[in-house]
């Protein structure tokens, strides 16, 4: 059952929507602010979320990822700005008319209803005839797979199997947006991984569009298609996930996404295709393969990531790109080592490396000295 | 693709009392048997002898009944003398079952209205922040550190003739005379009310205090107007509250003494008062007893009732 075939998606086979130039957003999220007293928890955001995308909401605590979410389900009113549901202005409209559906962090499972009745409440609410109902319900427990358990009440249930009947829950209604709130928080790591594909599998199948909230970077990185990085109230980075990871637009996104170097420096020399940076730490500059296109001398930071870094007792030829220091620290992690280098001005510096071969006894131990070196093309450079 | 055996293990899994006290250690025996005998000694022996009196008969003597056991001086047997007359007269008499009926009519009438005033209460202080919280909860239990007796007849004094409630409504001008309040069923339904408030409020306030709030978000989310929400998700949730509440407020109301005499007119009929005119007026301890058991009696429907209703509820 594909209810995507005659959504945008078929008109291009290349493009995702997000890109198109001509498509039209789904949700439109127009300059939201959200003041709790003197807190301003959501700052002046836009964003426009496409049909079928499955958009994460990334952010620490106190981020306004959640009251972002929560705006949109119904139970915040934006302090000023709109929010726009498939063209319709949606800002005050209370929940239980919006064709939105929450699935809560805590999961919100009516303890005193069966897993059936849970499922059920929202056809009920919509006055369906009774056998629809049933149909439906039954329907959707199948798709997640719970159908035997349809009697049982939650508290008889695993934690894996609650958060099936709230995403059950949550999508009987059919609703034009699906909001999850930390959807995969409560599960153990095993069941967190099988729970993203099946999430994906889902939002796949029935063609909805989800936005999903959630303060674990993995778990935005395996499914969204677009990411939204919050930090104090605001989006600093829109992008599809290896953008936000390869080419962050600013210090906090590289920091909070993956482990990444960073080094602090000054310009040199800022070209249209090249640019060297002088770093305190560094024991040559640092030339990267694209124009800065500022004014010199200004202060700048190098993000550089763990694993896009060469560890080795010999020198590097090149002139640029590369410093050295001391091993203070080796985790062996299997498929991976990571090292922790001291450079002589006491910066420490991570650096993993994929364990391609067998161990030959040669391993780089506590107290080697070694030398890093990268390529041009491997650096991000941060202006702010 | 039912699971029966995982099922069945959660019906059957509920361990009989029998299976339950055999499981008990001998330290967790002695942690039991002193509220047991406590029980024993100022519960269930008083009962017996209340028990035993009912089936007596009154005497001019002291005690003022006729004993059970008679010993024939002559011979070694002694009679056993047992009377149903004062239940019979109980029922006989169309006092005592008015008396029982009204009383069981103004306690569900008081029960009713502590409810409908006590819940929004205590969902306004569940909802609260942690320090308004302990506020309106100290506020709550502050009547209770002074005497009941002396809040009875602080109602007494504001609701007479020229007690403060007439002296006001006459000053803004909604009636010429002074009502007449006092020594009217609404004053005992206003003493009930007000009295066993706090009884209401705290066990609702406990049960809505531990309430998810995101249930009511998630049927507000899935189409249910707020009305609609609280029937279907916060009434349900709350039933052991209110019924804890319920309980704590109709039993007490029922017999009820000083409430109906002190606030009641002399045709407020409350089984609390009978009795303490047939045991003090009148000296007939029997049938005192006989009334003080049919009302025990009366009151073990009501609370097995709402016991199964909450156990239903868990």
């Amino acid at each position: 059952m594909s209810v995507s075939s005659g959504s945008p998606i078929i008109t291009s086979q290349t493009l995702p929507t997000w890109r198109q130039k001509e498509a039209e957003p789904f949700v439109r999220i127009e300059q939201i602010n959200k003041q709790f007293g003197d807190f301003t928890a959501v700052n002046d955001v836009s964003l426009d979320i496409y049909k079928n995308e499955l958009f994460c909401l990334l952010g620490g605590s106190g981020s306004g990822k959640s009251t972002l979410l929560r705006m949109l389900a119904g139970f915040e009113s934006p302090t000023s700005g709109r929010i726009i549901i498939d063209g319709v202005d949606m800002s005050h409209v209370p929940p239980w008319e919006r064709p939105v559906n929450m699935m809560f962090q805590s999961y919100a499972l009516f303890p005193h209803l069966s897993v059936e009745a849970n499922v059920a409440f929202g056809l009920k609410r919509e006055g369906l005839p009774n056998h629809e109902v049933k149909k439906r319900v039954a329907e959707m427990l199948d798709m997640v797979q719970l159908g035997h358990l349809a009697r049982r009440k939650p508290h008889m249930l695993s934690g894996g199997q609650r958060q099936r009947v709230a995403l059950a829950r949550s999508l009987v209604k059919q609703p034009k947006l699906l909001l999850l709130d930390e959807p995969l928080g409560a599960l153990d790591k095993k069941l967190r991984e099988e729970t993203q594909f099946e999430l994906m599998r889902i939002q796949e199948e029935l063609g909805i569009t989800f936005v999903v909230v959630t303060h674990d970077q993995e778990e935005a990185m395996t499914l969204a298609t677009r990411i939204g990085v919050m930090n104090n109230g605001v989006i600093v980075q829109t992008a599809e996930p290896h953008e936000v990871y390869e080419y962050p637009n600013n210090r906090f996104v590289a920091e909070f996404i993956g482990n990444v170097n960073i080094f602090d420096g000054t310009v040199v020399t800022d070209e249209r295709d090249s640019a060297t940076i002088h770093c305190a730490d560094t024991d040559s500059l640092i030339y990267v393969d694209h124009g800065i296109s500022c004014a010199p001398n200004q202060g700048v930071s190098v993000a550089i990531r763990p694993e896009k870094m060469r560890i080795s007792r010999e020198a590097p030829t090149e002139i640029n790109n590369h410093v050295s220091g001391v091993i203070s620290e080796v985790a062996y992690m299997g498929s991976q080592s990571i090292f922790k280098v001291r450079l002589p001005s006491g910066k420490e510096i991570r650096v993993t490396q994929p364990n391609a071969q067998r161990d030959t006894g040669d391993r780089l131990t506590w107290d080697d000295k070694v030398h890093l070196s990268w390529d041009a093309d491997s650096s991000v450079v941060l202006t702010s | 693709m039912m699971t029966p055996p995982a099922t069945a293990s959660v019906e059957t899994s509920r361990p009989t009392l029998k299976q339950r006290l055999q499981r008990l250690s001998l330290g967790r025996w002695l942690v039991i048997l002193i509220p047991m005998l406590w029980l024993a000694a100022f519960f269930f022996v008083p009962f017996l002898v209340v028990f035993k009196i009912s089936l007596s008969e009154a005497m001019i003597a002291v005690p003022p009944y006729s004993p059970l056991l008679e010993w024939d001086p002559d011979s070694a047997f002694a009679t056993l003398r047992v009377t149903f007359g004062n239940y019979l007269f109980l029922f006989e008499s169309r006092f005592y079952l008015d008396a029982y009926l009204s009383s069981l009519r103004i306690a569900a009438v008081s029960t009713f209205f502590t409810l409908l005033i006590g819940f929004p209460i205590a969902y306004l202080i569940a909802r609260s922040g942690p320090t308004s919280r302990t506020i309106l909860l100290s506020l709550v239990i502050l009547p209770f550190w002074t005497s009941f007796l002396l809040r009875v007849y602080a109602w007494m004094a504001l609701l007479k003739k020229n007690g403060l409630v007439n002296d006001i409504l006459m000053s803004v001008g909604l009636i010429d005379e002074p009502l007449q309040i006092l020594q009217t069923d609404f004053a005992v339904y206003l003493g009930i009310v007000y009295t066993y408030l706090p009884f209401m409020i705290l066990p609702l306030y406990t049960q809505l205090e531990k309430m998810d709030m995101s249930l009511v978000e998630a049927a507000l989310d899935l189409g249910a107007r707020p009305w609609r929400a609280f029937c279907l998700v916060t009434l349900p949730l709350a039933k052991p509250g209110i019924i804890a509440g319920c309980l704590l407020v109709f039993i007490p109301a029922v017999g009820e003494f000083v409430i109906p005499s002190l606030l009641g007119g002399s045709d407020t009929l409350m089984i609390g008062r009978v009795l303490w005119d047939e045991f003090f007026l009148n000296r007939d301890w029997p049938l005192a007893s006989a009334v003080a058991i049919v009302m025990l009696i009366v009151l073990v429907g009501p609370i097995m009732f709402m016991r199964n209703g909450n156990k239903e509820a868990v």
